[in-house]
């Protein structure tokens, strides 16, 4: 099975301080990291190739130092990295860094494409049935678990997951090739071996600009994005603080008298 | 708009470089430069003391749909569970109401897989017509035949905005529906107004785990599109006077699906509902509980209350409770009424998720927890004395009346 997993390096939002004088971000010594969820993704794409053989590539649209994030992936065991790479995605939106990656697997053909369920920078959860949309391929989202896959020589297959709904679960069956996207709850990620570690080392990521993908500029990055960031500002802080008196049934009396009042019981 | 740096005026200072989140400025040559890793969050335009940084209005003209006047109208995509239409669908309708209002134009629900009833509940919610669709094909939730069949309507009709709810079912099927159009959508909502200039729709959501609030525009596409998170905005006024259009759609093409559901299981906990986006009051355990028989009294207070139970990170990493209670950033993100945290420290993981809930409770042994910090009311000390005192407390309000 040819499998695609799309991931994204992102600052390490744990790590982000807001400056309190300014209402700004301290960027500043916050490590960039594989966003989360793609880890799960990783895990899924190189279960499924250890239970059903093939390959597994890792795909990134980013600047030249997003290259960390494919040599990171590889040396958890994905085979192969792509970098789609160049100033033209530059202020990319969903729609726009969606058009570049459905490129990106395009040219490289997947039967498989694994996401995250999204990205703890930008939390939209968009980019993953974009790029189903833009390959005219199925997807499922919120995949929790992998309940069988199956594919023929013919490259004929499918895959039933298990979705996590708002109230519940469904069993879904989609035919391959398809996209999914993946919450934690899926897998444990595995750590770099040693062998992942050399291969991450002398593995050669491929670069693939938007002219390489069949782009032009005007699709992709800032130009090709409908969607614009007007501002940005920092939510008001929180107030009506009341810290409460007395021994703990006294709180506790003080309590239930307070969210009577607010009407919250 | 691309930012750019005018060199003449960019001191160096790097205060630039300290505030971007994305890591895209570097200094070259002593004076600031932004690489290609830019997200436009503006960030270092405020950092910036000299006003060294500007936005490049140059290219502004995007190519987009020629006409941008031939799009009227305010749509809300209503979602059904179980062939009952979310709670979500009646606060769109409220919001999208005023929308309407300050544009002067008609406002509209989409209701795939419900009865004619649901659709008429919809009217009476606040929408001047309701395209409707009872094809079994919708009773469960599959994406193509929603994005299909909602896009073929949008195609045919042309509104100008279109909402939907930022639950498990708007977020997966909506990026099709955008990807398909070749418009803008923005996720998971919480203010929407129109900018009275223009009269383009001004989305505002959080980013960045919550940090930071951003304001987005789709100025030069149509629909615009936007998913709402639920319980942030009021549902219309129900008006069974009121008198609205229900139009009957087929599925017809839109019919074929490649990703089939065979079962759906509803998750319930006795008389709990596990749905934490659209809980009231949410009673969330940590590793303060100390085991899984802790969260029993969570589910009881939960009852006591009408809410339901939610978990940090570190109770579900221990196999507590399960991953659908989870809340924060690689969990759900809660706006409940009433949210009371029970042993839980408060990681900023965990602070995004919930930190905009109106009421917060914080329970901790721990006076100097993170959590106190978002908290309304705190209480500092052993949850097996407060929880079974709070419980009893409750029992006696209730009992009492």
């Amino acid at each position: 099975m040819r499998i695609a997993v799309c991931i994204k390096q992102v600052p390490d939002t744990a790590e982000v301080k807001i400056n309190r004088e300014t209402g700004t971000l301290v960027r500043e010594g916050v490590p960039s990291i594989i966003n989360p969820y793609d880890m799960h993704a990783i895990e899924a794409a190189l279960g499924l190739r250890d239970a059903l053989g093939g390959k597994v590539t890792a795909i990134t649209m980013g600047p030249p130092q997003a290259e960390a994030a494919l040599r990171e992936a590889i040396s958890m065991g994905v085979d192969d990295g792509l970098l789609v790479t160049g100033r033209e995605f530059a202020g990319a939106d969903t729609l726009a860094t969606s058009r570049a990656l459905s490129g990106a697997i395009r040219a490289i053909g997947a039967d498989l494409i694994v996401c995250g369920k999204q990205a703890i920078d930008g939390d939209t959860a968009q980019v993953g049935p974009e790029v189903a949309e833009f390959l005219d391929i199925p997807h499922v989202s919120y995949v929790r678990k992998i309940i069988e896959a199956e594919i023929d020589h013919e490259a004929r297959g499918s895959i039933k997951v298990e979705r996590l709904m708002d109230e519940g679960v469904d069993v879904v069956q989609a035919e391959l090739p398809a996209l999914i996207t993946v919450v934690r709850e899926l897998n444990t990620p595995r750590l770099p071996s040693l062998r992942g570690k050399i291969n991450a080392k002398k593995t050669e990521i491929k670069k693939l600009s938007a002219a390489e993908i069949g782009l032009t500029p005007e699709v992709v990055g800032f130009n090709g994005s409908p969607t614009q960031v007007k501002k940005i500002f920092t939510p008001a802080p929180r107030c009506g603080r009341r810290v409460l008196e007395g021994g703990l049934e006294e709180q506790v009396e003080a309590l239930v008298k307070e969210l009577m009042e607010k009407k919250c019981l | 708009m691309p930012l750019k740096v005018e060199k003449n005026v960019c001191s160096g200072c790097g205060a630039c470089i300290t505030v971007c989140p994305y890591d895209a400025i570097k200094m070259e040559g002593g004076k600031a430069e932004i690489g290609e890793y830019c997200q436009l969050c503006q960030a270092c335009l405020t950092a910036c003391a000299e006003g060294a940084i500007k936005e490049y209005k140059g290219d502004l003209e995007k190519p987009g749909q020629a006409d941008l006047s031939a799009y009227k109208g305010v749509w809300v995509f209503a979602e059904q569970r179980g062939g009952k239409v979310a709670p979500v669908a009646f606060e769109l309708l409220g919001e999208g109401g005023k929308l309407a209002g300050q544009r002067g134009v008609e406002l509209c629900a989409v209701l795939f897989g419900a009865t004619r009833q649901e659709a008429r509940e919809l009217v009476r919610r606040g929408a001047d017509k309701v395209y409707f669709c009872d094809d079994e094909i919708f009773t469960n939730f599959e994406d193509e035949p929603n994005a299909g069949l909602l896009a073929s309507l949008i195609n045919e009709h042309r509104p100008e905005i279109v909402l939907a709810g930022a639950t498990a079912i708007g977020r997966s099927f909506l990026p099709r529906v955008a990807a398909r159009l070749k418009t803008g959508l923005t996720a998971d909502c919480t203010g929407l107004e129109i900018e009275p200039e223009t009269g383009n729709l001004i989305q505002t959501r959080p980013a960045y785990g919550g940090n930071i609030m951003a304001s987005i525009l789709s100025p030069g596409t149509r629909p615009q599109m936007a998913t709402v998170r639920p319980k942030v905005m009021k549902p219309g006024r129900c008006d069974d006077s009121r008198q609205g259009e229900i139009i009957e759609v087929k599925a017809g093409e839109f019919r074929r699906s490649r990703a089939k559901v065979l079962a759906s299981i509803r998750e319930e906990e006795g008389a709990m509902k596990v749905n934490l986006q659209e809980a009231d009051v949410i009673i969330s355990g940590g590793r303060g509980l100390k085991g899984k028989e802790g969260f029993q009294m969570l589910r009881e207070l939960a009852v006591l209350l009408g809410g339901t139970v939610g978990a940090s990170r570190a109770a579900v990493d221990e196999g507590w409770i399960p991953y659908c209670h989870q809340v924060g950033q690689t969990g759900k993100t809660v706006a409940p009424k009433l949210y009371i945290a029970c042993g839980i420290s408060g990681a900023v993981q965990h602070l995004v998720g919930m930190q905009s809930s109106d009421i917060i409770v914080a329970i901790n042994k721990n006076p100097e927890a993170p959590i106190f910090n978002v908290a309304t009311y705190g209480i500092v000390g052993d949850l097996n004395e407060i929880l079974p005192l709070l419980i009893r407390k409750l029992k006696e309000r209730k009992n009492g009346r």
